[in-house]
């Protein structure tokens, strides 16, 4: 047993999520698990925050995604040991809307990966959570899941869901020591938008967003935009009449 | 396709930018999907050695994780796209410091290799690679060559101060030196003329490790400057400094640096300075980068952008060769704030093409005015040829190429380490290729 505070992240090599923890590891001491894909990947994670964080204690896990046997064993294995304080799901890929419609596997494996599997993480820790009437469950969603657009509405369907589960959850965790955060991020300067960038498109820094969801988590907040502007620009668009709407390029 | 522009601003043309975010990939990108470009961090070179119009741009900033670092031995392992910012915000708190900083800390470690970059500790600690251990540097043929001091000396011989022309740098391990605080002991002097800078710069080299000065480029009587020396403190512990950063908002229509505004400005910041001369304690952040918190500051020279011209000369005829540049210069009524004088030690660099060597180096930044600021450039390269010196190829953006061939004579040795997948602006305009 230690007195660290204890996080694990699912999808470590996700750069949003790795920011998040560099500021965790800077605040306090932590006993980290990091979760991800490709074990390489996810030791060069850990190898940074060891740098950086001489003090935390880090664990490294790899696993398949999408297989429900393999994430109920490892989220029971992590939470026996000891309760887990933060728990922050942020895996996805931002699959090409174009590839979606003219493939139907493409479309399911960004269905599967951006919404089911962080559901499936979310549900096996959840349980653990409510045992220890204890700890917060960070969803990362997107601004995409706000309303079904042209340009990117199968990503969007799946981050939809993430946050319609995340309200069922909170519901669920309304009145307990369990909190649950969505995170809805805008279009972030992250791997996963290169392509963006090398067209040239305008992105918040990942330092900041990831700032935006540390600050969002401490003060426990249901719903976090970041950067915080789009909760206004979503206001906005989820509201556009659809004689306005159907007009917008976007 | 989109645009890039390196730090002066003169041109932002078109380049097919290529993120490199995963070290494991680095290999297949530069040798197979894009096998022709060049390396790319924070564009802080002021002309083209980090621009390659209308080709790839491999762009390294998300090679940004440390990799191991032993706070017992002070060795530092990273990849290439560290910011020296992030280097030092983690080294310094555990009694570290990089040996040798630029004038900003928003450049990678691989830029800061690729430039050899310097400070103002250069007569006692050299530049960037004199703290380097090793190199991994992908070339485009699939090569993995890792090279050091000791390792491949002839191959990391090029790749410090090689332009980013001989592979791909993408993880460097340095040795950091110790630090008791982030404060330092500082002393800033008013000087009257160029002697008294000479006289300043040579008494300062032993006690103090860190000397630099700012000269009014613009006065014509006689070369008044500042004289900042400074050391770090082991005694001083006090609060971090809040940290304040600011913006220039946009590209104002001209330049805000004119003849209207530039001498009232120099005076002004003499007088400023004058006042408060004598010892304070500084924090290394406003020591070593303080524009650092001026973010975009590039823009303030106009849509025109801006040159910076920094030389070095040999010691010999440095006083009279700074004289006469810093004549030709109050005589056109160009320059700037940022004018900065300050010898190198007695040191010969690491790189085959390093531009720091024992002298003199003037650095000053000329808002873009065409054919009259060329022409005057042309007036200052007479007088660097002259005197034997050099310019430096990470500011500049228009040397002629028989300076820069007189300037660099192990050139022909170096070619033969060039990656033939890379190039860029200024290889093609001063290599041929």
């Amino acid at each position: 047993m230690n007195n660290k505070q204890r996080i694990v992240i699912v999808g470590a090599t996700s750069a949003i999520a790795e920011h998040c923890v560099r500021l965790w590891a800077q605040d306090q001491p932590v006993d980290l698990t990091l979760i991800g894909r490709d074990a390489d990947r996810i030791k060069r994670v850990a190898a940074d925050i060891g740098a950086r964080s001489p003090e935390a204690d880090i664990h490294v896990t790899q696993l398949d995604f999408l297989d429900t046997a393999a994430i109920q064993t490892a989220v029971d294995e992590i939470a026996k040991q000891q309760a887990v304080d933060i728990v922050l799901i942020a895996h996805g890929s931002l699959p090409e809307q174009d590839a979606c419609q003219n493939d139907l596997q493409a479309c399911r494996e960004a269905l599967e990966i951006n919404g089911i599997s962080p559901l499936l993480f979310a549900e096996a820790f959840a349980k653990h959570m409510a045992k220890a009437d204890s700890g917060t469950l960070v969803l990362v969603g997107s601004v995409a899941g706000d309303r079904g657009r042209k340009s990117n509405y199968v990503y969007g369907s799946a981050k939809g869901l993430v946050t319609r589960y995340a309200q069922g959850l909170q519901h669920r965790f309304a009145g307990t020591g369990v909190k649950v955060v969505l995170v809805k991020p805008g279009p972030t300067d992250t791997p996963m938008t290169a392509h963006l960038k090398a067209q040239g498109a305008k992105l918040a820094s990942v330092e900041a967003i990831a700032k935006n969801i540390v600050d969002g988590v401490k003060r426990g907040q249901p719903v976090v935009y970041a950067p915080p502007k789009w909760r206004l620009i979503m206001l906005i668009i989820q509201h556009l009449p659809n004689f306005i709407f159907h007009k917008l390029n976007i | 396709m989109r645009t890039v522009s390196s730090w002066g601003r003169l041109s932002a043309p078109l380049h097919r930018v290529v993120v490199l975010n995963d070290p494991g990939r680095v290999k297949s990108i530069v040798s197979r999907e894009y096998p022709s470009g060049l390396a790319h961090g924070m564009g802080r070179s002021y002309g083209d050695a980090c621009l390659n119009p209308d080709g790839v741009l491999w762009l390294t900033t998300g090679l940004d994780h440390f990799i191991a670092f032993d706070d017992k031995t002070g060795r530092l392992v990273c990849e290439a796209g560290v910011l020296l910012r992030d280097i030092q915000r983690l080294v310094i708190p555990r009694g570290w410091i990089l040996p040798v900083t630029p004038g900003t800390q928003l450049v990678t470690v691989g830029g800061a290799i690729a430039n050899d970059v310097h400070g103002k500790n250069h007569h006692l600690l050299g530049s960037f690679g004199d703290h380097v251990q090793r190199i991994k540097l992908i070339r485009t043929d699939g090569e993995i060559i890792e090279c050091g001091p000791h390792t491949q000396p002839d191959w990391f011989a090029a790749t410090v101060g090689g332009l980013g022309l001989t592979g791909i740098i993408v993880e460097a391990e340095i040795q950091l030196r110790r630090v008791a605080s982030p404060w330092l002991q500082t002393e800033t002097i008013p000087y009257g003329d160029l002697d008294e800078f000479f006289q300043l710069a040579d008494g300062s080299e032993v006690d103090w490790e860190h000397t630099v000065s700012w000269i009014d480029c613009v006065s014509g009587n006689g070369n008044r400057g500042l004289f900042m020396r400074g050391n770090f403190s082991d005694s001083e512990q006090r609060p971090e400094p809040k940290k304040r950063q600011l913006v220039m908002p946009f590209v104002p229509p001209i330049s805000l640096v004119n003849s209207l505004s530039l001498r009232p400005f120099n005076a002004a910041y003499y007088n400023l300075k004058k006042s408060k001369a004598g010892s304070a304690i500084v924090h290394y952040e406003s020591f070593f980068y303080p524009l650092d918190n001026l973010l975009e500051w590039n823009r303030m020279y106009g849509p025109k952008g801006f040159f910076q011209y920094q030389s070095v000369v040999p010691r010999e005829a440095g006083q009279d060769a700074t004289r006469a540049m810093l004549g030709e210069i109050a005589k056109s009524g160009e320059g700037s704030f940022l004018a900065v004088l300050k010898t190198f030690g007695n040191r010969q660099p690491v790189g085959m093409m390093s531009f720091p060597r024992p002298g003199v180096t003037l650095a000053l930044d000329f808002p873009n005015k065409s054919a009259k600021t060329l022409k005057l450039f042309e007036r200052m390269d007479a007088i660097v040829r002259e005197a034997g010196g050099r310019i430096y190829p990470a500011k500049d953006a228009r040397m002629p190429r028989d300076l820069f061939e007189a300037g660099y004579p192990r050139l022909h040795e170096f070619l033969k380490y060039r990656d033939p997948g890379i190039s860029s602006g200024l290889s093609r305009r001063l290599m041929g290729a």
